[in-house]
């Protein structure tokens, strides 16, 4: 039997990808390690290599063809003595297309008739890719800060991050970006992709790798009356910053009466990936959002992303900015404005509701929007509230809620130990304890660092299972 | 496909008569000792004085209870600092860790705001809410002030890097201690100044000690002006007890980094003769240790020598004494009169806007 050589996943939540070029041909041979096409995604190309010795038998997959989906076959591999005839036969008439043809214009990707039915990627269940799949639902209720009629665009969470970073940038020359492969490489997760070439190595910075070091110097340069952006390349990173970052950028201000500022965002994704493990996936907005003097914004969708984005450029004061790995890739619809700003600090809701509130933050506002539907098939009708900001928090939002409510969850991608969930649970008991008709739970990430097996990241992580067993214990 | 090693040049190399003596890459000059005026020398002498003076009046109001928590005293290093901030622009900036009431007198901070910040008082530099190791002032250029040992170093680049980013012409100078030329991030500003060419000056007051730990039991290269070796960066160790080798130092130094050639790195040595904080019980060095710097080197003693070989007399010494004296009396009496911050205050300044 010949080989299928199917599609690769370039990361452990690519769906589909562009397979921008051949480098063989039908007929020539390959041996393991030859580079036989270059395949693309949004943030990332790669090339793929064979593993296999053999003449390549039949190409299906025309180079150029977009949206291709990970597993599909792509093309076949003889081994000796095979004749690429009826090597070809089988996966291309399972396909019903010329084998060679790139999927058609009108046909959406995800029925794209290149994958043979054996060939659909196999998911693997993991955790990570519930937080993923989970991150697709957007508000039901419309947000106040965008006028009646807007028109809504679709972008992904990345491209609303840069847009927001370039836009401030022209309007402000102090706003420059610093970070490990911020510029050339144009971002590690491509969030800064094009600022290099608009803005050029002046505010378009790559440092080495020395967080502590660059955290200091961007911190250094806020005091001396710049608008610095600093990327990590993840918050796992900036453990190594985190001195400056509180020390030094959190409590100037306040040290020197009110004279000196700092007016710095710290930015980079944060909480669980997939399958990278524990020193890779953490949720660090409990630890800054416990630090006076710091802002902390954690948006879930590209509109929040980009509007608060803007703000936290804006501010006075230094901000920590959340992003989220998984997100990143992700397609929100935002409004079409000029200038689109959000405040600091206000939270929205998400999804109405009258018989609970779930209350969360960045990705885990996906899961709680599907815990919602899950939970509305049953006749309990929850209310999502997106706090957005984790200090200053918008406490006056969680209470108008219980008050409506009754009834209160918090749900958290991170774990429940000193966390954001506890402060909600705090706030409640301090000033909403007459609203309350059972107590607030928490349902956040299992006490445990984040294990590596697909089946274990599943079992620690929050999902919107879990948020719907914890709002049936109450309601 | 693996390529073939290139072929090794075998050609013998053309027999050169002299090998090359000349540095494989440019090095500032040996600094000279500035060479005064008498009115600058009086200048230097009474800074240093005040430094003197204003320490020895925060140690005893220390010991009365009006100053609290630690505070780090500058005496026996005054030169440093003189010498070097003698020779700054308006366009420059300084920073440094929390012994930090010298260096804030010389750009221009008014003794009794300094002091008040010591005693916790409203009218203190920080409105009380910063204390001895956390001071600053904007309108100074001065930027702290800093109680993390090695901060400063990784900020002040980052004042450097303001500096070349707004093309504004100035410097920064950053100060640290021995003890905090161990720490990793100043490698890593060190790294990162070199590479953007950025105008700095590290300042590393080698005062022999960082709190109880002398710098060869510390540093495995003790010579810390070669520090920034392996960063391309060079490093000049100067006499730090001397004002006027300070001061040379100095002009070498924003000569190099002016002309755009990146950082350089000043080793002052030097000698602190209190205590690392106001509660060092200081067994760590002999009584004997100490007098014998106080004798044979004192940067005061030293200066005015000098003006006393430039004829200046007795008498003129004395009333720049009793001056001084004057300035600091006046500093500690506001000090210790003036108001203790409002409770309101405890809730100013965290955030700066409202959301
Ligand atoms: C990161 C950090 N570690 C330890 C300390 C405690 N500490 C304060 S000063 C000091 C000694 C520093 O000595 P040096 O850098 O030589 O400066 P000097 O006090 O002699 O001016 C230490 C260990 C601190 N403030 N910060």
């Amino acid at each position: 039997m010949p080989i299928e050589i199917k599609m690769p996943a370039l990361s452990p939540t690519m769906e589909e990808g562009t397979l921008a070029k051949w480098l063989v041909k039908e007929g020539d041979t390959v041996k393991s390690g030859d580079i036989m096409a270059e395949i693309e995604t949004d943030k990332a190309t790669m090339e793929f290599e064979a593993v296999d010795e053999g003449t390549i038998g039949k190409i299906m997959i025309a180079e150029g063809s977009d949206n291709v989906k990970v597993g599909t076959v792509i093309a076949t591999l003889l081994e000796e003595g095979e004749s690429a005839d009826t090597a070809a036969a089988a996966p291309a008439e399972r396909s019903g297309e010329g084998a060679n043809a790139a999927p058609k214009e009108e046909q959406p990707a995800d029925k794209a008739p290149n994958a043979p039915e054996s060939t659909v990627p196999h998911k693997v269940e993991t955790g990570a890719r519930q937080l993923y799949d989970a991150a697709k639902h957007d508000a039901e209720v419309s947000d106040p800060a965008i006028p009646e009629g807007t028109e809504m665009v679709k972008i992904t969470l990345r491209e609303a991050l840069r847009d927001a970073m370039a836009e401030e940038m022209r309007k402000d020359d102090r706003v420059f970006v610093m970070g490990e492969e911020v510029a050339e490489y144009q971002g590690a997760y491509k969030v800064t992709q094009g600022l290099l070439d608009e803005f050029g190595p002046a505010r378009v910075i790559d440092t080495p790798i020395t967080e502590y070091g660059f955290a200091g110097v961007g911190t250094g340069a806020a005091m001396g009356g710049l608008r610095p952006i600093v990327e990590f390349m993840t918050f796992n990173f900036a453990m190594q910053a985190i001195d400056h970052i509180i020390n030094s950028a959190a409590k100037t201000n306040y040290m020197s009466g009110g004279q000196m500022r700092c007016p710095i965002v710290f930015r980079g994704p944060n909480g669980a990936a997939s399958r990278v493990g524990a020193q890779h996936s953490q949720n660090y907005g409990p630890w800054y959002a416990s630090v006076p003097g710091l802002i902390v914004i954690a948006p879930y969708d590209a509109a929040d992303a980009k509007g608060l984005m803007k703000a936290a450029i804006r501010t006075e004061d230094p901000v920590v900015f959340l992003e989220n790995e998984l997100l990143y890739g992700r397609t929100f619809e935002i409004p079409a404005l000029d200038d689109y700003v959000l405040p600091i600090g206000k939270a929205r809701t998400m999804r109405e509701g009258k018989d609970v509130t779930i209350v969360s933050y960045s990705i885990g506002v996906g899961l709680a929007l599907e815990a919602a539907e899950k939970l509305a098939e049953e006749g309990i009708d929850a209310e999502v509230i997106d706090l957005r900001t984790l200090r200053p928090l918008d406490k006056a939002a969680v209470l108008k809620s219980l008050k409506k409510t009754n009834r209160l969850v918090v749900a958290e991608e991170g774990w429940a130990t000193c966390s954001i969930a506890s402060e909600i649970v705090a706030i409640c008991m301090e000033e909403g304890f007459d609203d309350l008709d059972a107590p607030v739970l928490r349902v956040a990430n299992e006490d445990v660092p984040l294990p590596y097996a697909a089946n274990l990241e599943k079992l620690a992580l929050l999902s919107s299972a879990k948020i719907v067993d914890t709002v049936k214990k109450i309601v | 496909m693996a390529k073939a090693p290139a072929a090794r040049k075998t050609e013998a190399p053309q027999s050169d008569p002299a090998p090359n003596r000349a540095p494989n890459r440019e090095r500032p000059g040996e600094p000279q000792s500035y060479r005064a005026s008498k009115d600058e020398l009086l200048e230097f002498y009474k800074q240093m004085l005040l430094i003197r003076r204003f320490e020895e009046k925060a140690g005893q109001l220390y010991g009365l209870g009006l100053i609290g928590g630690f505070c780090h005293l500058y005496i026996g290093q005054e030169a440093v600092a003189v010498g070097l901030q003698s020779a700054l622009s308006d366009k420059d900036s300084v920073i440094t860790g929390y012994r930090d009431h010298g260096h804030m007198l010389l750009c221009g901070i008014p003794p009794k705001d300094v002091m008040a910040e010591l005693t916790g008082r409203q009218a203190g530099i920080s409105k009380g809410k910063g204390g001895s190791m956390h001071m600053f002032s904007v309108e100074h250029k001065f930027y702290g002030g800093h109680g993390i040992v090695g901060a400063q170093v990784s900020l002040g680049t980052g004042l450097g890097f303001a500096h070349k980013y707004r093309q504004d012409g100035g410097v920064c100078l950053a100060y640290f201690g021995d003890g905090a030329s161990n720490q990793g991030q100043v490698y890593e500003s060190f790294n990162m100044a070199e590479l953007w060419k950025l105008p700095v000056i590290y300042v590393i007051e080698n005062n022999q000690y960082a709190m109880g730990t002398s710098v060869n039991r510390a540093s495995s290269e003790d010579q810390l002006y070669r520090r920034g070796e392996s960063f391309r960066i060079p490093g000049i160790q100067v006499d730090g007890m001397d004002v006027l080798a300070s001061r040379g130092a100095a002009e070498e130094a924003l000569a190099w980094v002016r002309a755009g050639k990146g950082p350089i790195i000043l080793e002052m040595k030097t000698y602190r003769y209190r205590g690392h904080s106001m509660s060092d019980p200081a067994k760590y060095r002999s009584r004997e240790e100490v007098q014998a710097v106080r004798d044979k080197s004192d940067p005061i003693e030293h200066c005015k020598k000098l003006l006393e070989d430039q004829g200046v007399g007795e008498a003129e010494l004395k009333t720049i004494e009793q001056e001084i004296r004057k300035i600091v009396a006046e500093a500690a009496d506001f000090a210790e009169s003036a108001p203790e911050p409002e409770p309101a205050e405890l809730y100013t300044d965290v955030l700066v806007e409202k959301y």
